[in-house]
C-alpha cells in the first residue's frame, strides 16, 4: 500500500502546472480568482487554448481525440485547475452529452458532434428538470410527438446552467405518455435557434444570472437528433449522472477555498491578532482541515479502483456529499471570516465590468460565493437522493 | 499510488479473520487478568514477532501490517492486550534497549515467554506523555524512582514495565521496573471497554545502571505512541465496521408498522451516515498507517488528525448504533453494546479527540 503519486504523475502535475503557469490568461485567472462572473467568451477562450493543447476532452478515449488520461491524471488535472484559478470546464458538452453520443450515438451523429465539441463550436446546455421534475426526475412531463421525420417537442425546462450561451441542448422528452414513467422517455438533440424555444433567465439568491427557464412551444426536432431508441433516454440518463458524478467532490476547490480561508484569516484582525487565532474560529478550520484529509484520501481509493478497472459507483455517492458538505463549510467560515465587510454587494462588479478599488475588489464575492454554494448539495442529484442511491446499492435497504 | 494488500498481506487478514471469527470469545464473560487462549496463537503465528525490525528478531512488518492486525482484532473486540502488552511496550524497548537488555526482554516478548506494559500516563498531564512528573533521581548504586502512574493497561499480566519518569536534567527516561520490584505497587481494575488496567504507584522505587533503555527517550516515546495511535484507529475502524453490519442487518430484518426498518428513509440515511464514517475513517487509519516512517512532524500532524477524527467517527457510529436498535441496543445481551461501549472508550486511550485537534491546531498551516 502507498499513498504517493507515482514519478510518472508528479511529472505530469509539473507539467499542467507549467503549462497553466503558461497559457492562462491573466485576466481570466484574475476574474476566477475574485469570483467574478466569466462572459461567454472567457469561457471559450480558455476552452480553445485547452482544445489546442489537446486536453480539453480530458475524460475522452484517445479514439475521439481524448488525451488518453486515466482517472488519477484527470484528478491531477482538475486540481491543479484549481490551484491556478482556471475557469471550470463548462461540462455539459465535453463531459455530459459528449459521453452519451460516445456510447449511444450513431456513426453520423458521432462524426457530426464530436469534433465539434472538442473545437468548441458548440455551447451545449441540460434540458432535464422541470418545473414538477426535480429529484423525482422520471416524472417529466415535456412531451414529444411525432410528425413524419420529426418531433414536436411543448413543454418547460428548468435550472438550464448557462443556457443564455447555448445553441444546443440535450433534452430528457417523454415520447410515449402511455408507457411505464421511465420507459416512454427519450433523448433529443435541440438547435437553440430552432423556432418555439425561448430561455427566461432566473436571478439566484446570489444576484447572479447562472440558470435559466427553457420554453419549448411546438419545436420541431428531426428524429435524426434523437440518441439511441426512442424510448431509451432514461437509460441515456443515468449513465451520464455516473458520468457526472466522478471528481464530483470537487476536492480541488476544496483545498484551494481551505487555502483561501487560512490566508485571510492569518490577515484579518480580531482585538489585534490574526482571526486564525480565535480559539473558537480556529478549531472549525482545523476540523475542516482534517475533513478535508479524510476525503482526499477517500478520494484517491476511488480513483485508484476506478484506475484498476473497478466503475465509481455509489462510492461517488459519498464523494458528492461529504465534498459538497465540506465545500460549503468553508464556504461559510471564509463569509464568516470578513465580519462586517461581508456585508457590501456590488453585483455590477460581480456580474458586470463595474471597476471596484483593489482592496475592496479583493473579497467581494464571498458573501455572494457562500448563497451559490448552496446549490452544491442540490444538484447533480441532491445529497439526499445521494444518500438514498447509497442505501439502496451499497447497502441494499 | 496503491492502495491494495499484497499477496502477504491478503493472507495476514484472512488468517486473522478465520482466527477471530473461529477462537475469540463470542461473550465477554471473561474477567480480565485471566489467562488468554490467544497470545500462544499468536506467537504460532509470528503476530508477536510481525512489528519489529528483523535485527532483533522481528519479521519487519510495517504500519500497514500492524494496521490488517488491529483491524481485524477490533472487529472480534479481540481482550488479549495485542497493543498494550506488546506493540507499545516492544517497539519502544527496541528502539531504546541495548543488546542485553533485548536479549533479557524484548527476545522473550517476541517468543510469548512474557508480557510487558508501558506506564505512561499521569493524572495531571492527562495525555500529555511529556508533562509528566515521575521523578528519576542518580545516586551511587543506580537510580531512585518516585511517582504515580494511572490506567496502565495489561499490567496486570507484565513481567515489567517500561516506566517514564524524568531525570535530575530534566531528560525524559524510560527504564524497565519488573513488576516484583520492592516499591512498586498496583492496583488493578478492569476498564469500560473490557481491559485489565491498574494504578501504579512507584515509592522509593530503587533500580540498578542497567535498568535505564537508552538515553534520551523522547522521540523514541513520540514515534511509539503514534504507532499506536495509527493501531488504535484501524481497531476502531474494525469495531466500526462489525457496528455498521450488524445494525444494518438488524434494520433489514426487524419490522415495525408492517415493513422492515430498512425501508424507511429517515433510517436508511442514518445508516449512510454511519457507513461515511467509517469509510472517511478507514482513510484516516490508512492515512495514519502509511506515514508512521515519515519525518516527525509530518507523522505526528497526520495521526493526530487521524485520532482526532477517528475518535469524533467512532462515537458517531456507536452512538446511532445504540439508537437504531433501540431498546435492544441498550442491553448487555446485545452485542452491539459492547462494540458500542469499545468505540466511545476509545477516544479516552492515547489522547482524545481534544488533545489532537488542539495538537493539529497549534501545527495548522498557514497556506
Amino acid at each position: 500500500m502507498n499513498l504517493d503519486f507515482s514519478a510518472e504523475e508528479q511529472a505530469f502535475r509539473g507539467e499542467v502546472r507549467d503549462f497553466l503557469g503558461a497559457a492562462l490568461p491573466g485576466d481570466i485567472r484574475e476574474r476566477v480568482r475574485l469570483g467574478r462572473q466569466l462572459s461567454a467568451d472567457d469561457h471559450l477562450c480558455w476552452q480553445n487554448i485547452l482544445s489546442e493543447r489537446g486536453w480539453l476532452g480530458a475524460n475522452w478515449p484517445q479514439e475521439h481525440g481524448g488525451p488518453g488520461w486515466g482517472p488519477v491524471e484527470r484528478h491531477i488535472f482538475d486540481e491543479e485547475c484549481a490551484a491556478a484559478h482556471a475557469p471550470t470546464i463548462v461540462p455539459f458538452g465535453v463531459s455530459m452529452v459528449a459521453p452519451v453520443i460516445m456510447k449511444f450515438g450513431s456513426e453520423p451523429q458521432k462524426r457530426h458532434y464530436l469534433p465539434r465539441i472538442l473545437a468548441n463550436q458548440d455551447w451545449w446546455c441540460q434540458g432535464y428538470s422541470e418545473p414538477g421534475a426535480g429529484s423525482d426526475l422520471a416524472s417529466l412531463r415535456t412531451r414529444a410527438v411525432r410528425e413524419g421525420d420529426e418531433y414536436v417537442v411543448t413543454g418547460q425546462k428548468t435550472w438550464t446552467t448557462l443556457g443564455q450561451h447555448a445553441n444546443m441542448m440535450f433534452c430528457l422528452v417523454r415520447t410515449d405518455p402511455e408507457a411505464k414513467k421511465q420507459a416512454g422517455i427519450s433523448f433529443l438533440l435541440i438547435d437553440m435557434q430552432s423556432p418555439g424555444i425561448s430561455v427566461r433567465p432566473i436571478v439566484t439568491l446570489d444576484g447572479a444570472q447562472e440558470v435559466n427557464e427553457v420554453f419549448l412551444d411546438e419545436v420541431r426536432v428531426p428524429v435524426a437528433n434523437r440518441i439511441g431508441a426512442e424510448g431509451q433516454g432514461w437509460t441515456c440518463a443515468k449513465f451520464l449522472l455516473t458520468h457526472e458524478r466522478t471528481g464530483i467532490a470537487g476536492l480541488g476547490h476544496a483545498k484551494q477555498a481551505l487555502r483561501h480561508l487560512k490566508s485571510l484569516a492569518g490577515r484579518l484582525q480580531h482585538r489585534g491578532r490574526p482571526l486564525l487565532e480565535l480559539p473558537s474560529f480556529r478549531q472549525r478550520v482545523v476540523k475542516a482541515e482534517i475533513e478535508l484529509m479524510a476525503l482526499e484520501v477517500t478520494h484517491l481509493r476511488v480513483l485508484a479502483a476506478a484506475r484498476d478497472g473497478g466503475a465509481p459507483g455509489a462510492e461517488s455517492s459519498l464523494l458528492k456529499v461529504r465534498g459538497s458538505e465540506l465545500r460549503q463549510e468553508l464556504s461559510e467560515l471564509t463569509r464568516r471570516a470578513l465580519g462586517p465587510a461581508a456585508l457590501p454587494f456590488f453585483p455590477d462588479y460581480l456580474y458586470g465590468e463595474q471597476k471596484l478599488e483593489p482592496e475592496r475588489a479583493e473579497n467581494a464575492a464571498v458573501s455572494a460565493q457562500y448563497f451559490n454554494r448552496r446549490k452544491l448539495s442540490i444538484y447533480g442529484g441532491s445529497n439526499e437522493i445521494q444518500k438514498s442511491i447509497v442505501a439502496k446499492t451499497l447497502l441494499g435497504m | 499510488m496503491d492502495f491494495s494488500y499484497s499477496d502477504e498481506q491478503r493472507m495476514l487478514a484472512d488468517t486473522l479473520e478465520r482466527l477471530v471469527a473461529d477462537q475469540a470469545p463470542t461473550e465477554n464473560d471473561a474477567l480480565p487478568g485471566e489467562p488468554s487462549t490467544l497470545w500462544g496463537t499468536f506467537a504460532e503465528l509470528g503476530l508477536l514477532q510481525l512489528p519489529f525490525t528483523e535485527e532483533v528478531g522481528g519479521l519487519g512488518g510495517d504500519g500497514i501490517d500492524v494496521m490488517i492486525v488491529m483491524q481485524a482484532l477490533g472487529r472480534g473486540l479481540v481482550r488479549e492486550p495485542y497493543l498494550a502488552g506488546l506493540l507499545l511496550p516492544g517497539t519502544l524497548l527496541a528502539s531504546l534497549a541495548d543488546a542485553p537488555q533485548q536479549e533479557r526482554w524484548l527476545t522473550p516478548l517476541l517468543a510469548g515467554e512474557l508480557r510487558l506494559a508501558l506506564a505512561w500516563q499521569e493524572a495531571a498531564a492527562r495525555h500529555d506523555a511529556h508533562a509528566i512528573t515521575t521523578r528519576a533521581h542518580r545516586q551511587s548504586n543506580g537510580w531512585l524512582i518516585n511517582g504515580a502512574k494511572q490506567v496502565v493497561l495489561a499490567a496486570d499480566s507484565a513481567t515489567a514495565l517500561l516506566v517514564t519518569a524524568r531525570i535530575d536534567d530534566g531528560t525524559l527516561a524510560v527504564f524497565l521496573v519488573p513488576a516484583d520490584t520492592p516499591g512498586l505497587e498496583r492496583s488493578d481494575y478492569p476498564t469500560l471497554d473490557n481491559q485489565a488496567a491498574s494504578d501504579v504507584q512507584l515509592k522509593d522505587v530503587v533500580l540498578s545502571h542497567d535498568a535505564r533503555l537508552g538515553e534520551d527517550a523522547a522521540e523514541a516515546l513520540d514515534k511509539v505512541l503514534a504507532l499506536g495511535r495509527a493501531a488504535l484507529c484501524a481497531e476502531a475502524v474494525g469495531a466500526m465496521e462489525v457496528a455498521c453490519e450488524q445494525t444494518l442487518a438488524f434494520l433489514k430484518e426487524r419490522r415495525q408498522f408492517g415493513a422492515p426498518l430498512a425501508s424507511f428513509q429517515v433510517l436508511q440515511h442514518r445508516m449512510v451516515d454511519m457507513h461515511l464514517h467509517l469509510e472517511q475513517s478507514r482513510s484516516m487509519a490508512i492515512l495514519a498507517a502509511a506515514s508512521l516512517e515519515r519525518p516527525a512532524d509530518e507523522r505526528d500532524y497526520r495521526v493526530a488528525a487521524a485520532k482526532a477524527y477517528c475518535g469524533e467517527a467512532a462515537r458517531f457510529v456507536a452512538e446511532q448504533a445504540i439508537q437504531l436498535h433501540g431498546a435492544m441496543g441498550m442491553t448487555e445481551e446485545c452485542r452491539i453494546s459492547h462494540y458500542a461501549r469499545h468505540l466511545v472508550m476509545f477516544d479516552h486511550h492515547l489522547g482524545d479527540v481534544d488533545h489532537h485537534l488542539e495538537f493539529v491546531g497549534e501545527r495548522l498551516s498557514a497556506a
